[in-house]
This record gives C-alpha cells, sequence and structure tokens, in this order.
C-alpha cells in the first residue's frame, strides 16, 4: 500500500469512454433500483429498527407473557398480536418513512434524486414498495414472537391484507405530508410524538374500552385505533371484512394522500 | 459556429425574483454545444438560480429557457438522462456510502460508466466505503461530480465545481472537465475564481446583479493588451513619466510603490519607462509586462473585486 498520494500519472489512468450514451432504463427497474436502495437503508439504520422491530417485539413480549396488563378476557397475545401488528405498520410507513424523508428533503437529497432520470411519482412508488418490505419483514418477526407465545390467529387473509395495505396508505399519506411540509426537526419531534400518543389511546396494547364512552367513540376514529380493532375483529374473533374499521380507515387514506398529493414541497 | 438556437443551452430574457429581490434580472447568452462554457462571478450574481432554472428546479418569472432545444420543466422526462447534474453541496443522505450512491445512480442509466473506475478516477476509491457524511468537503464534491457524469450524459451543469478542494483534487477535477469537453460532450459551469474560468471555458459570461455584464473568450474578454507592473520607492512623478509615453497611456501608483503603466506595450515603451527610471536614478524591481486578467476586466465592469 502507498501512502503517498502522488498524482496519477497520465498512462497509468483508467480509461473512462466519456463519450455521450445517454439513455434511461425502463421505469420498473429505476423503482426496483430505488427500492432495495431504500429498504437497505432502513434494515441498516439502528434508530429505525428500534421503532420497527425492537420496541414492537419487546411489547409483545412484555405484555404477553406477564400480566403487568389488564387486558381482559381471552388470551393475551390473541388481544396485543393484532395491536402489535398495527403498531409495526404505523412505526414504517408513518414514522420511519415522515423522518426519513424529512431529512431527504431537508439534506437535498430528493432534489438530487430529481436531477436524475427517476421521476418522482417513480421515487414515490419506490418508497411505498420499500415501506410494504419492511412492513413483510416486521410481520413475520411479530407473527413468529407471537406464535412462541400461543398465538392462535383465525379468520381471512385477504381481509387482513387489505387491512394492512389501507393502514399503510393512511400512514403513508400522513407521514409524507408531514415530511414534505415542515423542517426536518419539527417532523422529528411530531413524528415521534405522534407515534407515542398513538400507542397509548389507539388501542395497541391498552384496550379502548377502559376508556370513558365519549372518549372512547372518539378514540376509535383513529387510523391506528381502526387498524388494530379491524385486525382484532379478524384475527381473534374470525371476522371478515369488518365494515366500519375499513370505512375509517380509507378516510383517513383518501384524506392524506390527498392532502400530501397537494402540499409536498420537494425543498 | 452555432446558429441562433442551436446551443446546448439557450436563455433569453431570464427574470427571477424572490420577493422583492431579484436574483436574476434579463439574462440572455448562449452556451454552444460541446464547448465549455463559465457563469463567472462573485457570490450572490445568480449564477446558481440561473444554472437551476436550466435544470428545472425553478421556474423564471419571465424570459425563455432551452436546453439542448427542450424546456426543462415540460420536457424533464425527455431532458434527464441527457443532462448531468451538479449541485453546490449535499445531495445525499448522510449514511450512504459513496460507492453505494454512485451505483444507484448508474442503475438508472442504460450504459453508464463503471462506478470504481470513475471513483479511482477521481481519487475516491479508498472512500468508497465511507458514509457521505464521513467523507471530506472536497470528497464529497468530487463524488458529486462523479454522480453528474456517471450516466454519460450530453451535458453537465457544475455548479462552483472546484469550490473547496485542495490543489490535487482541483487538477483532478480540472482533468476531467477537459476530457468530457473533448469527448463532446457541452458543460456549463459557475464560478467565482478567475484561474478556472481561464483554464477551462471556452466561452465566459460575467454575471453581476444577475445581469450579463460582459462575454467572449478569456482572450476576447481579456484583449490583447498588455500592462506594465513594477515597484520602486513610492512617490515617482507619473505626471511627468505619463508625458514621455504615447497618448492614451495611464500610469497609477496602487498600494504605494506598486505601478502599473497601462498602454500599447511595445520595446520601445519598455525602453522609455526604464530610461525615464534612469534618469531620475530610480531602480525598479519586480518589472513585469502582463496581459490582462478576468480579475482586471471584472474591476473594470464593475468597480469591485470578484473574491469580494
Amino acid at each position: 500500500m502507498t501512502t503517498t498520494p502522488a498524482a496519477t500519472p497520465a498512462a497509468a489512468r483508467p480509461a473512462l469512454d466519456l463519450s455521450p450514451a445517454p439513455g434511461a432504463v425502463p421505469l420498473p427497474r429505476m423503482i426496483l433500483s430505488q427500492a432495495g436502495y431504500e429498504f437497505r437503508a432502513v434494515v441498516r439504520n439502528g434508530e429505525q429498527l428500534l421503532l420497527t422491530l425492537i420496541i414492537p417485539v419487546v411489547l409483545l413480549t412484555l405484555f404477553g407473557a406477564t400480566s403487568l396488563l389488564d387486558l381482559g378476557s381471552g388470551r393475551r397475545v390473541d388481544f396485543l398480536a393484532p395491536g402489535i401488528l398495527a403498531l409495526a405498520v404505523m412505526s414504517t410507513a408513518f414514522t420511519g418513512q415522515a423522518i426519513g424523508t424529512g431529512f431527504e428533503r431537508r439534506y437535498g437529497v430528493l432534489k438530487r434524486l430529481g436531477a436524475t432520470p427517476l421521476p418522482r411519482g417513480g421515487l414515490i412508488a419506490a418508497k411505498t414498495l420499500s415501506v410494504v418490505a419492511v412492513e413483510i419483514l416486521q410481520a413475520a418477526v411479530v407473527c413468529a414472537v407471537a406464535l412462541a407465545l400461543g398465538w392462535h390467529p383465525h379468520g381471512d387473509p385477504v381481509s387482513v391484507i387489505v387491512l394492512l395495505l389501507l393502514g399503510t396508505a393512511a400512514f403513508s399519506g400522513f407521514g409524507l405530508l408531514m415530511a414534505g411540509t415542515l423542517r426536518a426537526e419539527a417532523t422529528l419531534a411530531t413524528a415521534n410524538l405522534v407515534y407515542i400518543l398513538l400507542l397509548a389511546v389507539g388501542g395497541v396494547v391498552f384496550p379502548l374500552d377502559k376508556f370513558p364512552g365519549a372518549v372512547r367513540d372518539v378514540l376509535e376514529l383513529l387510523p391506528i385505533s381502526a387498524l388494530a380493532d379491524g385486525l382484532r375483529q379478524v384475527l381473534q374473533h374470525g371476522a371478515a371484512f369488518p365494515g366500519k374499521p375499513l370505512l375509517v380507515l380509507a378516510v383517513w387514506a383518501a384524506a392524506g394522500l390527498a392532502l400530501a398529493a397537494r402540499f409536498f414541497r420537494w425543498e | 459556429m452555432t446558429t441562433p438556437g442551436d446551443g446546448a443551452v439557450e436563455l433569453d430574457g431570464l427574470v427571477k425574483r424572490y420577493g422583492t429581490a431579484t436574483a436574476v434580472d434579463g439574462l440572455s447568452f448562449s452556451a454552444a454545444r460541446g464547448a465549455v462554457t463559465a457563469l463567472l462571478g462573485p457570490n450572490g450574481a445568480g449564477k446558481t438560480t440561473t444554472i437551476e432554472i436550466c435544470e428545472g428546479f425553478r421556474r423564471a418569472d419571465a424570459g425563455t429557457v432551452r436546453v439542448l432545444g427542450l424546456d426543462p420543466v415540460a420536457d424533464a422526462r425527455a431532458l434527464k438522462p441527457r443532462v448531468g447534474v451538479m449541485p453546490q453541496s449535499g445531495g445525499v443522505p448522510g449514511t450512504t456510502k459513496a460507492a453505494e450512491f454512485l451505483r444507484l445512480v448508474a442503475s438508472f442509466h442504460a450504459t453508464p460508466l463503471d462506478p470504481a473506475a470513475l471513483l479511482a478516477r477521481l481519487g475516491l476509491t479508498e472512500h468508497a466505503r465511507t458514509p457521505f457524511r464521513r467523507m471530506s468537503g472536497g470528497q464529497q464534491q468530487r463524488l458529486s461530480l462523479a454522480v453528474a457524469v456517471v450516466g454519460r450524459p450530453e451535458l453537465v451543469f457544475l455548479d462552483e465545481p472546484s469550490t473547496g478542494l485542495d490543489p490535487q483534487a482541483r487538477h483532478a477535477t480540472w482533468e476531467l472537465i477537459e476530457e468530457l469537453r473533448a469527448a463532446g460532450v457541452s458543460v456549463v459551469l459557475t464560478t467565482h475564481n478567475m484561474e478556472e474560468a481561464e483554464r477551462l471555458a471556452d466561452q465566459v459570461v460575467i454575471v453581476d446583479h444577475g445581469k450579463v455584464v460582459a462575454e467572449g473568450s478569456p482572450q476576447e474578454l481579456t484583449g490583447a493588451e498588455r500592462q506594465l507592473r513594477f515597484r520602486a520607492r513610492p512617490g515617482l512623478g507619473l505626471e511627468e513619466l505619463l508625458s514621455a509615453l504615447p497618448a492614451g497611456s495611464a500610469a497609477k501608483e496602487s498600494p504605494a510603490g506598486h505601478y502599473l503603466i497601462e498602454a500599447d506595450v511595445s520595446p520601445e515603451l519598455l525602453a522609455t519607462v526604464t530610461a525615464w527610471c534612469a534618469s531620475h536614478g530610480v531602480m525598479t524591481e519586480d518589472l513585469r509586462i502582463e496581459r490582462r486578467t478576468l480579475e482586471d476586466v471584472f474591476l473594470e465592469l464593475t468597480g469591485r473585486e470578484l473574491r469580494s
């Protein structure tokens, strides 16, 4: 190994054909490439993993294996597992995506990518693919831990997938809205605060029937409550296509995506 | 020769305002294809705003912009693969490694350069696995240049490509820009470094307060005129010296003891000046004949220093 960073003599330089040969690969290849890059960035990021995997698994194990919390009648893990799945979706689609995209905007990454052949719609598609891939990883881990704790899920898998996708759309819309309008630091603080608040009052691990009736009626309209409740109706009680949770999530998804499309600023 | 409308970049009457401040104030120029065009001017002259309008990041309030004959906003999809962009700073996530980001951008292009060879070329091989935030400013700049050229574009926009570089890295950057030009790539760069403009540019567009104040090749701008500089004891009688010189000559002392004679420098003129000094018992030091620099041209046009 040489230690002197002497200028490379012209003859030893690697030949580079700089003559113009422009052209973009087809859009789906660009999207896959960007999605793979985003997925690796999330999986490598320690803070993100804390949020997306460690906190859900710790909550599931802690409250599932002990009786620290009064979860009502029925098996503890059957109540907890759907709530934790909902939390996992929120942590990736909302909190992680809002913070990640907020800082990308702040550091000019969105602008930089805007100068490449990847169109903006392609970037959003790649982000969505990456979010879904992380969610699949989360769901696999959460389900494995829950099954180890004696979870007996039942119900219609299609309903579960529709609920998870609508939840992802709702949380992504508001995550991107926040990332595209607030300062990065404000997004960081707000996204974490919302995560903790919704974890506390969204029926994730604390049952909503512990709240007074009027308060509960309002809390049930939150996207996290709708997702947790919908997943419980299917996985714990065997329902198919639970109407109210699907409707609540659809309204949040439509509103979030419309607002993000209208107000997102790229720099 | 290029015909009007055929340049890599054609700007006509460009105006951009931010609130009450006018950043670009009726700017027009044409950057020829296959040539290096330098926008030279002090900080705040409107260079970056102009280049960002060409890149499609901003819309002009008035005027027309054609890039490779297309509209940077309306024809963005067609233009992006053909145009490379190096922003002034940043644009890469802090935790992303140099090679990873370069490979990502390369993967969007049909026939990109080999990212590893490009990194080697810019002296970044040892930093290929360094996260962006741990790279020095100069390393980040070179990565940014690599990202701009990896897709083998027809046209590159380089915003302050050598700012913050050490001399060796600047040399590597300048060599790559010269090779881009030799390969037929059109280059539009901004700089406030006149040495960079003089060395690289086929055409220099001097910008100040959002307007073009002069344009031409470095030779055209600095002209054939030479000037004579010397140092001697302060307080020489320049009026008397001038009377011995051809009409139209100018002489000044600034700062004290530093003399500048602007005239048609000929062997006779040189002899006249040294003879006058000899007859007054004046010993000159550092006597030299030089061309005007772009710095001098800028000072003359605006009354201000380029670097101020």
